[in-house]
């Protein structure tokens, strides 16, 4: 993979930039050609990789962390990486506390925490975390090709050209 | 991004909330301030989010504050202007089976 290509970003570790990410990656899905809910699901997705990071990453941590977005361009799909250098953590615990709320359960009970990494699963087409030195989340959605909105309009096409 | 919340008293009991903007994890305390003391005094809070142009989980996590502590006191948390981008963040994250939502004109 040509990774002169990538498009990177890098954020102080704060609540306040995640905002610039999300527009980021809302200009570049845009232009990729995916549907308006398709950038919305990857805008929410990608600011809740990045705010777990801010959250969980440098929490006790003396330093002022930094979280790195990695933008990569494929053409069929796009990746998003979101990499932090602070707290690593138990991705089986957490992956035992996500998921959606179970309406079942006495209220008392309701987790406040714990819906982004069902979000990320839900809205994304693959989700992947790798634990280390940090944490990597990638994230990857494929690019809809919009086949039947095409058939719907054919006359609109072709008169276009005239 | 930013967000702005709307106090409108409807009774001694009852009160609306009309939150306008982006509630993320950087706002979201600013809801959570304005929420939690009336979720502990009043019997019905009423959310207006018609408004509201971006959600993530660190929002739902305060409405599921919101909802406990209403509840705990027999109290009630509506919501009301869900647009169809709020419709499915509730629905994908099981609140919809959970907290009131009240269609516009109900």
């Amino acid at each position: 993979m040509d990774q002169t290509k990538d498009i990177v970003l890098t954020i102080p570790a704060e609540a306040q930039y995640v905002g610039v990410v999300r527009l980021t990656v809302s200009g570049i899905a845009n232009r990729l050609g995916f549907h308006y809910d398709d950038i919305e699901d990857i805008k929410l997705a990608v600011a809740e990789a990045c705010t777990n990071a801010v959250d969980h990453a440098y929490k006790e941590l003396e330093c002022q962390g930094r979280v790195m977005v990695t933008f990569r361009i494929f053409g069929d799909r796009l990746e998003i990486r979101v990499k932090d250098e602070g707290n690593s953590f138990d991705i089986e615990t957490v992956k035992k506390k996500s998921g959606p709320i179970e309406s079942h359960l006495p209220f008392t009970t309701m987790r406040e925490r714990g819906l982004g990494l069902h979000l990320m699963e839900t809205l994304m087409d693959h989700v992947d975390i790798q634990v280390g030195k940090g944490v990597v989340v990638t994230l990857t959605k494929f690019i809809q090709r919009d086949e039947v909105d095409r058939d719907v309009n054919p006359p609109a096409k072709t008169e276009s050209h005239g | 991004m930013d967000v702005s919340i709307r106090e409108k008293k409807q009774s001694e009991q009852i009160v609306t909330l009309i939150v306008s903007g982006e509630v993320d994890a950087f706002t979201a305390p600013q809801l959570r301030e304005k929420l939690m003391p009336l979720c502990q005094k009043m019997r019905e809070v009423h959310l207006n989010l018609s408004q509201v142009d971006y959600m993530d989980s660190t929002a739902l996590g305060v409405l599921i504050g919101a909802y406990k502590q209403l509840r705990s006191r027999k109290g009630r948390l509506v919501l009301t202007g869900m647009t169809p981008r709020l419709k499915r963040l509730f629905r994908i994250t099981g609140l919809t089976e959970v907290i009131d939502i009240e269609e516009d004109g109900a």
